[in-house]
């Protein structure tokens, strides 16, 4: 362990706080629609789509910024942002 | 003091500092060229050629890429090295502060030279001084022995683990860089003990670190804190390792100050740099003439040695404060510093600003000074002008 | 939170693909700098040093309390990133190390304060892999043109749209006679990949230049980040291609593109943008004869 008197940053998920705070839409994968091409996995800015056993995807939701891009991106159109409620 | 074998040679100064560097044997170095250093980089260029320094030599294109190869290096765990002056020191300005906010030891060789504008290439202090503020260790050379034993000394003052601050070795140009003295040099074992293999590093792949990010306000001011902390101890270190130079070269070293004929003087110079060499002369000619003067050598200029500053001018009248720079409106950099240490003790200080630009000091004008002052002649400030 | 959303069934899976750059981070939403990060790190592994001059990549990487990286980052001054990855290096090779330096900067860095750093560091040929990530401004600061800002687009500092063209750095890049220059797009990840691959096999001054879209500074919804890295190849904007040992030839799509017929018309790439949106109809025209005259030279180049 690296020991110095200047203080030193080490690797953190969610090194700025939880950003699925920062949301104004979100998005929803619609899992009957879904055929496992895993565009949205490779394409998320954010790489926030975890690629699951089997091929599935899953949205964490704690970081999830809400950009959208894996709706304009989703081939089969499974994936729908819809508004932030709280 | 145990017996020491001396090797007396004669070397100019930048030839010293070279020397001195290979002895210390670092891994990376990165120097651009420039008046009057260039003499040095070129004998390290040699050195490297002939397999005398087992070294990489980055052939940078200017000096902020200089100070960045070089702290990219150490941040890895190489023991480095760089030199400049005047219009390079201040165009690694950014780097010099970076490299002093992350502590990160380095040693770099100053050579002094005045700053353009006017263009100059010639010696004085402005440069060197300039860089006071950025948390590095700032030491200036008398002749050319002291540049050899400061250069040495640098790297072990700036690796210790109570320290860890980079280290600037200033000597002044064309006075000390290019003229040939009488130089002691150890043995390269002598000096392989003096200075272990470096035990730095920040790039460890089983401990990913984030080397220099954002600082929030908070965490800012407490990591300068802790750097201010850092600063007054290496005082102690600084001295420490001047014992340990004196044992093993069997030459007096005098740590932050060394105070010349102070015992009991009334008057005493105070000076930094190469013309310490004439202000000693002075003060052994009035000696000689019966007159109590002394002079006060400032060897470590940054940490600012206050305390021993204190302690060694009591019971001094006054002192006359040599400054080969200026800042407008307070006056001379050193004079202003030793005027803060010295409020409130009734010393009175004369401020003499002289040198600037290369303008010749010799001995004499040290005396005619001094003996001014002796003859009752208080000033605030004077510029030797004419 | 909002885990209602999700089947029991998909709750319960494991996940299969680690995060190479950790999510969470400061980036805007829509930015492509983690996902880009992301890729290039799954690539080049954890024996990595990441060298970071000032950019929006700086805020991204954290403070001291937490770093979106799993490996090393040096953080470096604006100009400084090659000479500092240079030093880096030489001392990594000393040690005996054979981990890979990466220079992640962004276009101001690159083309701008830190141009004479990236010459030299090419010419004398340092062993590092040099990404340039081209957002086309100085974002970080809030959208201020650079030298790599293109024709015609709004920044805060040319509010009537740039007068100047765009500085052609990967072509500069290529004129050092580096080892391996190529060029890239958020859009093509697999295109991206393979050259990070390339490089990550060869020794020297290794450049990547990738064009990273913007949506706070381009102005586009956050979520046509992709949408618009694919048009600007796909309209000729942003030709792919990859010059290895000086031998240049076009990659991915742009393979398709020197027939002028097939590529896109720009309009289609600067219509999605807002920075383009106060462009006339004679400046889109100009943007036009740039584009088809830069696949005139590379016509040259893919001959040679």
């Amino acid at each position: 362990m690296i020991s110095y008197p200047i203080p030193l940053g080490r690797p953190k998920v969610g090194a700025a706080g939880l950003t699925g705070h920062w949301r104004v839409i979100k998005p929803v994968i619609y899992y009957d629609k879904c055929t496992k091409c895993r565009l949205c996995v490779i394409y998320c800015p954010e790489n926030t789509i975890d690629l699951l056993e089997g091929f599935d995807v899953r949205i964490d939701y704690d970081y999830c910024k809400g950009c959208g891009v894996c709706a304009q991106i989703c081939p089969q159109k499974a994936i729908e942002m819809v508004p932030e409620v709280k | 003091m145990m017996t020491v074998t001396k090797h007396v040679t004669a070397m100019v100064g930048n030839h010293a500092v070279a020397y001195a560097v290979k002895q210390a044997k670092p891994q990376v170095l990165a120097v651009f060229p420039i008046t009057p250093q260039t003499t040095m980089l070129e004998k390290i260029a040699e050195y490297i050629e002939k397999g005398e320094l087992k070294a990489e030599l980055i052939k940078v294109e200017g000096e902020h890429s200089a100070l960045s190869a070089v702290y990219g290096a150490a941040v890895a765990g190489a023991r480095v090295f760089t030199a400049t002056s005047s219009q390079g020191l201040l165009y690694m300005t950014e780097m010099i502060y970076w490299a002093g906010g992350e502590r990160v030891p380095i040693v770099n060789a100053v050579a002094t030279r005045a700053l353009a504008e006017p263009w100059s290439i010639w010696d004085d202090h402005q440069d060197f001084f300039s860089k006071r503020d950025a948390s590095w260790i700032m030491m200036m050379a008398e002749n050319v022995q002291e540049a050899y034993d400061m250069t040495l000394q640098a790297f072990r003052i700036s690796e210790d683990k109570r320290v860890l601050l980079p280290v600037m070795m200033g000597f002044d140009g064309f006075i000390l860089t290019h003229t040939m003295e009488r130089l002691e040099i150890l043995e390269d074992e002598t000096v392989n003990k003096f200075l272990p293999p470096r035990e730095f590093n920040l790039i460890d792949f089983n401990d990913p670190v984030n080397v220099g990010p954002i600082a929030a306000p908070d965490d800012y001011m407490r990591i300068k804190f802790e750097t201010m902390k850092a600063m007054e101890g290496s005082k102690e270190v600084i001295e420490e390792i001047s014992k340990e130079y004196e044992e093993i070269s069997g030459r007096k070293q005098f740590g932050l100050v060394e105070c010349y004929m102070c015992d009991d003087a009334e008057y005493v110079f105070t000076t930094v740099g190469a013309w310490t060499g004439d202000a000693r002369e002075a003060v052994r000619r009035m000696r000689s003439q019966g007159k109590k003067v002394g002079l006060l050598k400032i060897r470590v200029v940054r940490p600012f040695p206050r305390e021993r500053i204190k302690n060694v001018l009591k019971g001094v009248h006054g002192v006359v404060v040599f400054d080969r720079e200026y800042s407008y409106g307070i006056g001379g950099i050193l004079a202003t510093e030793v005027k803060a240490t010295l409020y409130n003790s009734g010393i009175d200080v004369y401020s003499v600003i002289a040198g600037i630009g290369g303008k010749d000091v010799r001995p004499l004008h040290f005396q005619k000074v001094m003996e001014d002052v002796l003859n009752g002649y208080k000033f605030d400030e004077r510029w030797l002008n004419e | 939170m909002s885990e209602e959303l999700i089947p029991d069934y998909i709750k319960q899976k494991k996940v299969i693909r680690q995060q190479n750059f950790f999510r969470g981070n400061a980036a805007c939403p829509g930015c492509p700098i983690p996902k880009e990060l992301d890729l290039l790190l799954e690539v080049m592994g954890k024996k990595t040093v990441l060298v970071v001059p000032a950019s929006c990549s700086t805020v991204i990487m954290g403070d001291i309390h937490g770093s979106p990286s799993p490996v090393p980052v040096v953080h470096s001054a604006f100009a400084s990133a090659a000479a500092i990855a240079s030093g880096l290096s030489r001392q990594l090779r000393i040690r005996g190390d054979d981990a890979k330096v990466v220079v992640w900067a962004g276009d101001g860095a690159t083309g701008d304060i830190g141009f004479a750093t990236v010459s030299g560091a090419a010419e004398r040929n340092e062993d590092i892999l040099y990404v340039c990530y081209d957002n086309e401004a100085f974002m970080n600061t809030g959208i201020q043109r650079s030298s790599l800002t293109p024709f015609g687009a709004w920044t805060t500092t040319t509010p009537a749209g740039k007068r100047e063209f765009k500085k052609p750095v990967p072509f500069i890049m290529m004129e050092h006679k580096i080892p391996y220059v190529a060029t890239a797009s958020i859009a093509y990840p697999f295109d991206y990949q393979a050259k990070l691959r390339k490089a990550k096999n060869m020794q020297g001054f290794r450049y990547i230049h990738l064009l990273s879209p913007c949506p706070p500074g381009w102005r586009f919804d956050s979520s046509l980040t992709i949408e618009v890295a694919k048009l600007a190849v796909e309209t000729g904007v942003w030709p792919l291609f990859e010059v290895v040992n000086g031998e240049f030839s076009l990659t991915g799509v742009s393979k398709t593109l020197l027939d002028k017929s097939k590529r896109k018309p720009v309009e289609e790439y600067l219509k999605l943008q807002g920075r383009f949106a106060k462009m006339s109809e004679e400046e889109i025209k100009v943007f036009q004869e740039a584009v088809d005259l830069m696949w005139e030279y590379i016509k040259e180049l893919v001959k040679r």
